[in-house]
């Protein structure tokens, strides 16, 4: 009884919120777009992997083949990755501890990559690497192939990859400053010490979110590595080259089961970022206004 | 006179952290970029636009940029609406679907082509039903257009929803004490405050899309002048080992990306003028 007396009919809202109708139109649209476009494809994935039943999609993934493409792309990140963990170290230290002239031009240099066409990017790599070039022609001369061998691969995913930590660490740098570190080195300590015990435990959070990204980009590199690769079976072909080949010879069931295992990697992938984002939001760079 | 190339510091690991920087850039980025360039140069630019003046090189280029401009215009618009709507509405599912927005990023684009290609061909969930209505979505441009709005899909979301985290509640009930319906307070107080980060989640979701191979090719059906995109054509030169060709029409992209890369830095000094930060 008294319910009704307090609780107005029409609820009321603030000012700064829109209708519930339109609300719920926005929200439904979003749920639906996002519905569509993103949880789709990752049901057809797994559907079609599974279209053979499991023993179907376990037995084509333990084909030598698929073995080999499987290795190959576990080694090939975890070269690049801690290469590219190094480079993006080294290049955040370098911008945010010293002051130089061309400080915005390196940037931009180092963000480059992320313009240039992944297929452009493998053909820069087969220019400067391949046979016919001068160095290619006296690495390939000296025992070292580049293109159409796991090197080229490797640089072709450095390349594309190159961006992801030293972009992760800038902002965070920047923001925590040179105080900490000047006191260590006051009291002190050795640059190494300093850099391990000081700074180290400052961008862990923000190093950890951009070794994720950039691994998740090197397992999955298609463009640039088809283009350097040469797809030679069992020896370059890296899981993305093998779910190609297999789809272009209508194996489905093995294309779509070695698909699923990248998708099962991407969705590993965005939980430990939700859950790094979760914890540590403080610390990272992204979700800030740049 | 003048100002100094290095200050001094105090800090330790100037030559290491600037050897390994420098090294780096070089050899994984500037000289390959660099031997692109070079071979562009000694081919000559009488035969790069000649290589690049055909019917089918101007075709996959316009095709690539114009499908791009499309996509990248759907996230554009629909970007803006998934950003406001994670941040304003709280709902059951809000955090998961916060997290599927980043799902494109993380699945290799290869597995993205495929798993487009199987929803969208005519025996496919979505193609069937559109087959019903004469629709064909898989190999034609409307796949293109598809799978290019898949790989741009978070950028602007990215780039705006941090913006609206960041708006004051105080603006919008400024506004609407003055009498503004909510519909005017959107339209002429938070988008243009959005409009900075939403044009520069835009060129990046632009420049993503004209380069993209994985996606594209496995759902375009790559017929010459009507779904044949940029990027496959230099795999195809490469495969035939025609590496002038190649290189012709991949400083033709690298151009366009530079062109685009200056746009984006232009949209973002306008905006810092203009609101302060981006």
């Amino acid at each position: 009884m008294s319910d009704a007396a307090t609780t107005p009919a029409i609820p009321l809202r603030a000012a700064t919120d829109e209708s519930p109708l339109v609300r719920r139109i926005l929200i439904a649209i979003a749920v639906s777009g996002l519905g569509i476009l993103v949880a789709a494809p990752l049901i057809v994935v797994l559907a079609e992997a599974l279209a053979g039943g499991w023993a179907a999609a376990v037995a084509s993934l333990s084909h030598h083949d698929a073995w080999s493409a499987i290795r190959l792309t576990l080694l090939i990140a975890i070269i690049a990755v801690p290469l590219n963990a190094a480079f993006g170290i080294s290049a955040a230290w370098f911008i945010t501890k010293f002051d130089f002239r061309g400080k915005a031009f390196l940037i931009t240099l180092i963000d480059l990559p992320f313009s240039v066409s992944p297929v452009v990017a493998g053909l820069c790599i087969v220019l400067m690497f391949g046979a016919n070039s001068l160095a290619g022609g006296w690495l390939a001369a000296h025992g070292l192939p580049i293109v159409f061998a796991v090197p080229g691969i490797v640089l072709a995913t450095l390349f594309v990859t190159f961006p992801f930590v030293a972009r992760e660490l800038i902002p965070v740098m920047i923001e925590q400053g040179r105080a900490e570190e000047e006191a260590a080195l006051t009291l002190g300590a050795s640059g190494w010490r300093t850099f391990r015990t000081v700074t180290l435990p400052n961008i862990r959070w923000a190093l950890l979110y951009g070794v994720l990204l950039s691994n998740a980009r090197a397992m999955g590199e298609f463009g640039a590595v088809a283009v350097v690769s040469g797809k030679i079976r069992g020896q370059t072909a890296t899981m993305p080259i093998t779910i190609e080949m297999l789809y272009n010879e209508y194996l489905s069931v093995a294309a779509f089961s070695m698909a699923a295992l990248l998708t099962l990697l991407a969705l590993v992938t965005l939980l430990l970022k939700g859950a790094l984002e979760l914890r540590h939001a403080g610390q990272l760079a992204a979700h800030r206004v740049q | 006179m003048g100002k100094p190339l290095i200050y001094r510091s105090p800090m330790p690991g100037f030559g290491l952290s600037m050897g390994i920087t420098l090294t780096m850039l070089s050899i994984i980025v500037l000289l390959p970029i660099g031997a692109l360039l070079l071979k562009g140069a000694s081919f000559g630019i009488g035969n790069i636009w000649e290589t690049v003046n055909r019917d089918r090189v101007w075709g996959a280029l316009l095709l690539s940029f114009r499908l791009s401009l499309l996509a990248a215009l759907f996230n554009l618009v629909f970007g803006v609406l998934l950003a406001w709507v994670l941040v304003r509405y709280r709902f059951p599912g809000r955090r998961i679907l916060d997290a599927a927005v980043d799902l494109p990023f993380a699945l290799p684009t290869a597995v993205a082509g495929i798993a487009l290609t199987a929803l969208y061909a005519p025996n496919g969930a979505f193609g069937s039903i559109a087959a019903e209505a004469g629709w064909r979505i898989a190999y034609t441009q409307w796949g293109i257009f598809i799978a290019l709005v898949f790989v741009g899909l978070p950028f602007v979301t990215r780039t705006v929803q941090p913006v609206v985290e960041e708006i004051e509640r105080e603006v919008e009930e400024a506004s609407a004490t003055l009498g503004a319906s909510r519909f005017h307070t959107l339209r002429h107080v938070i988008l243009p405050m959005l409009t900075p980060a939403a044009l520069t989640g835009f060129a990046l979701a632009l420049a993503r899309a004209v380069g993209e191979y994985g996606s594209v090719i496995f759902i375009a059906g790559n017929i010459p002048l009507v779904t044949e995109i940029a990027p496959l054509l230099i795999v195809i030169q490469l495969e035939e080992f025609n590496y002038d060709a190649a290189a012709a029409i991949g400083i033709a992209m690298l151009l366009i990306s530079f062109a685009m890369l200056l746009a984006i830095n232009l949209i973002q000094v306008w905006s810092r003028r203009r609101i302060g930060h981006v």
